[in-house]
C-alpha cells in the first residue's frame, strides 16, 4: 500500500436539463426571428428592457406592453479581448460591448466591429449588421455584430 | 424570551407536473402579488425578504438572484436567501424578525424539477466524495429506508398504502394538489413496484411549483390578519450525514425538534408532514407521538404535490392557513431536506400567541 496521500480524485458529472424560457423571452425570441427588435414597458416606472424577462426587476411588476425598437444605439461601455477561450472563432483582438438601442433602458452585450479595437468609444453610435434571413432563427446571433453608425438618434 | 410572530398570508402556485411556458419569476410574480393582497401589504412594507431554491434543479448558477425579479430590489431592499426548502427561509426569516427592527418578512420559495433529471441530480446533494460518484438516486435511497421500515416489522406494505390512499383522497380538497382521487388499498397493492418495496404511488409526483408565506411581529399582526396563526414554536436538527451511519427507520431530529418546538405540550389538531414517501408518513407519525385524534395532511401532503424546495414551506403554509380559517386551534407543520428525512423542521402554530403551558424549549 502506498503511504501517499490522495490529493485528488476525478468523479465525472453532467446532467442535462430541458430550459424554458418563459413567457417573456419566448415573444422576443420569436419576434427576432422575424428581423424584430421587442422589448417590454414596465407599467410603474416606464423603463424599456430588452431583452425583457418578464418582469421589471426594478418594481417587481409584469411587462406585458410591448415597444419594437430600432437596430441602433449607443456603446455605453465595452472592453477589448485579447484572451481566445475554447468554441470562440472571433480574430484577436475583439470588442464586447454594451449596447443601449434607442428606446432602451438597459443594455445588453455584443460585439462591435467594421472599426479598429483601440478606436470604440463610450458614446459611439452603432448599428446592427443582420445575418442573411435565411440563416435567422429564435436568437440574438442573428445579428452578426454592431458597427459604427453615424446619423442622429 | 422571544418575540411572537405569526403567519399572516399564504398563497401558492397550482403545482403541475411540467411548467412548460412560464419560467420561475413569471410562477412567482402573480403568487407574491396574491400574498400581499391577503394581508392588504405593499412591498414597501416589507422589512425583509428570504427565499428557498435550489440552483441545480434550474441549471444555472445564481439563479436563484434572477427571482428577486418577482419582489423587485428598488429602493434596495434587505434579503436573503437559503439553498434549501422555503421552510428554512422562514425559520430565517422567524430569526430576522426577533431582532425587533423590522415588523415584517416576505418568504417565497419556487423550484420546477421538470427541466432536469430529478432523481439523478438529488445524488449531488451527497457526500461528493465516496457516495455521489456511485449516483444512488433518491427514489432507491427512499426505498433502501422503506426495506429497513418493513423488515423492522413494525408497518406493513398495507400501512403505506393506506398513507396513499388516505393522501389522495384528502387532495380532493385541494385546487393546488397535482395527483388526487379515491383509491382503493387493494388496489394500489396491486400494482407492481417501482424501485421494491416502493411503488409509484409510495413516491411523490414530480412537481414544479411556487409559494409565499407573509409573516409579521408586533402590534401590526392584528391589522395584518383577523386570525393570524401565531409561531409559538420553531426548531431544525439534523441526522448524522452517513446514511449507513443512521437508524433509517426513525427520526431524533424530528423528535427532538418537536420537543424544542413545543409540539407536545399541548393537543394538535392538524399536522401538515413533508413526507415524500408513504412510509416516511409513519417514520415522522411516531417521532411527533401522533395518534388518531390529529388531523394528517389534510392538504394531501407531498404524495399529492411536491414541488422541490417548495413542498415545506407549503406545509408550514396549509397549517397556518387552517388555524387562520379557524378550523384548528393548534397545528404542526413539519419540513424536511435531504435524503431519508436527513434534515427536520418543526413549526408549531396556534391561534393563540401564547405558548401552551408545560415545559418550554429554548425555541
Amino acid at each position: 500500500m502506498s503511504s501517499e496521500p490522495v490529493k485528488s480524485i476525478q468523479t465525472p458529472i453532467a446532467l442535462e436539463y430541458s430550459y424554458t424560457p418563459g413567457l417573456a423571452s419566448s415573444r422576443f425570441l420569436r419576434a427576432v426571428a422575424t428581423g424584430k427588435l421587442v422589448g417590454q414597458r414596465c407599467p410603474v416606472c416606464r423603463k424599456v428592457y430588452i431583452p425583457p424577462r418578464g418582469s421589471c426587476p426594478t418594481d417587481g411588476m409584469p411587462t406585458e406592453d410591448e415597444v419594437e425598437l430600432p437596430d441602433r444605439g449607443v456603446v455605453t461601455t465595452f472592453c477589448i479581448v485579447n484572451v481566445p477561450f475554447a468554441g470562440h472563432a472571433i480574430e484577436m483582438p475583439y470588442v464586447a460591448a454594451s449596447i443601449l438601442l434607442d428606446g432602451a433602458d438597459i443594455a445588453f452585450q455584443h460585439l462591435v466591429q467594421e472599426i479598429p479595437a483601440a478606436e470604440v468609444r463610450i458614446g459611439m453610435r452603432v448599428e446592427a449588421v443582420w445575418k442573411a434571413r435565411e440563416q435567422w432563427g429564435p436568437s440574438l446571433e442573428n445579428i452578426r455584430h454592431f458597427r459604427p453608425y453615424e446619423g442622429a438618434v | 424570551m422571544t418575540r411572537p410572530v405569526a403567519v399572516v398570508a399564504f398563497a401558492q402556485a397550482a403545482s403541475v407536473r411540467r411548467e412548460d411556458r412560464r419560467n420561475e419569476v413569471e410562477m412567482l410574480m402573480p403568487v407574491v402579488r396574491d400574498a400581499l393582497g391577503e394581508c392588504g401589504l405593499t412591498r414597501a412594507d416589507i422589512g425583509f425578504f428570504v427565499s428557498g431554491s435550489s440552483d441545480y434543479l434550474a441549471g444555472a448558477s445564481f439563479a436563484f438572484v434572477h427571482a428577486l425579479d418577482a419582489v423587485g430590489a428598488w429602493p434596495p431592499i434587505e434579503e436573503s436567501h437559503v439553498e434549501m426548502d422555503g421552510a428554512w427561509a422562514l425559520y430565517e426569516a422567524w430569526v430576522r424578525l426577533q431582532l425587533g427592527d423590522v415588523d415584517t418578512a416576505l418568504v417565497y420559495a419556487f423550484g420546477k424539477s421538470s427541466p432536469g433529471p430529478l432523481r439523478e441530480l438529488l445524488a449531488l446533494q451527497l457526500d461528493p466524495y465516496l457516495m455521489a460518484p456511485l449516483w444512488p438516486d433518491a427514489v432507491s435511497l427512499a426505498a433502501l429506508q422503506a426495506r429497513m421500515l418493513l423488515d423492522s416489522e413494525r408497518v406493513t406494505e398495507p400501512d403505506m398504502a393506506e398513507v396513499v390512499a388516505r393522501s389522495r383522497r384528502n387532495a380532493l380538497g385541494n385546487p393546488n394538489a397535482q395527483l388526487r382521487g379515491e383509491t382503493a388499498v387493494e388496489a394500489l397493492l396491486a400494482e407492481p413496484y417501482l424501485v421494491s418495496p416502493l411503488r409509484r404511488h409510495d413516491c411523490p409526483p414530480i412537481s414544479d411549483g411556487a409559494a409565499v408565506v407573509v409573516l409579521a411581529a408586533g402590534e401590526r399582526t392584528l391589522r395584518l390578519s383577523a386570525r393570524p396563526a401565531w409561531i409559538t414554536g420553531i426548531d431544525h436538527r439534523i441526522e448524522v450525514h452517513a446514511l449507513g451511519a443512521r437508524d433509517l427507520t426513525e427520526s431524533p431530529s424530528t423528535a427532538l425538534a418537536a420537543k424544542r418546538a413545543g409540539v407536545f405540550e399541548g393537543h394538535v389538531d392538524v399536522a401538515e408532514l413533508h413526507a415524500p414517501f408513504s412510509h416516511q408518513e409513519l417514520i415522522l407519525r411516531d417521532a411527533l407521538q401522533l395518534d388518531g385524534h390529529t388531523t394528517v395532511n389534510p392538504s394531501g401532503g407531498a404524495l399529492a404535490a411536491n414541488p422541490m424546495m417548495v413542498a415545506g414551506l407549503i406545509r408550514i403554509g396549509e397549517a397556518a392557513r387552517r388555524v387562520m380559517d379557524g378550523a384548528a386551534s393548534r397545528a404542526v407543520a413539519h419540513a424536511t431536506s435531504g435524503p431519508c428525512l436527513q434534515q427536520n423542521l418543526v413549526c408549531v402554530l396556534e391561534a393563540s400567541g401564547n405558548r401552551s403551558d408545560g415545559e418550554r424549549g429554548n425555541a
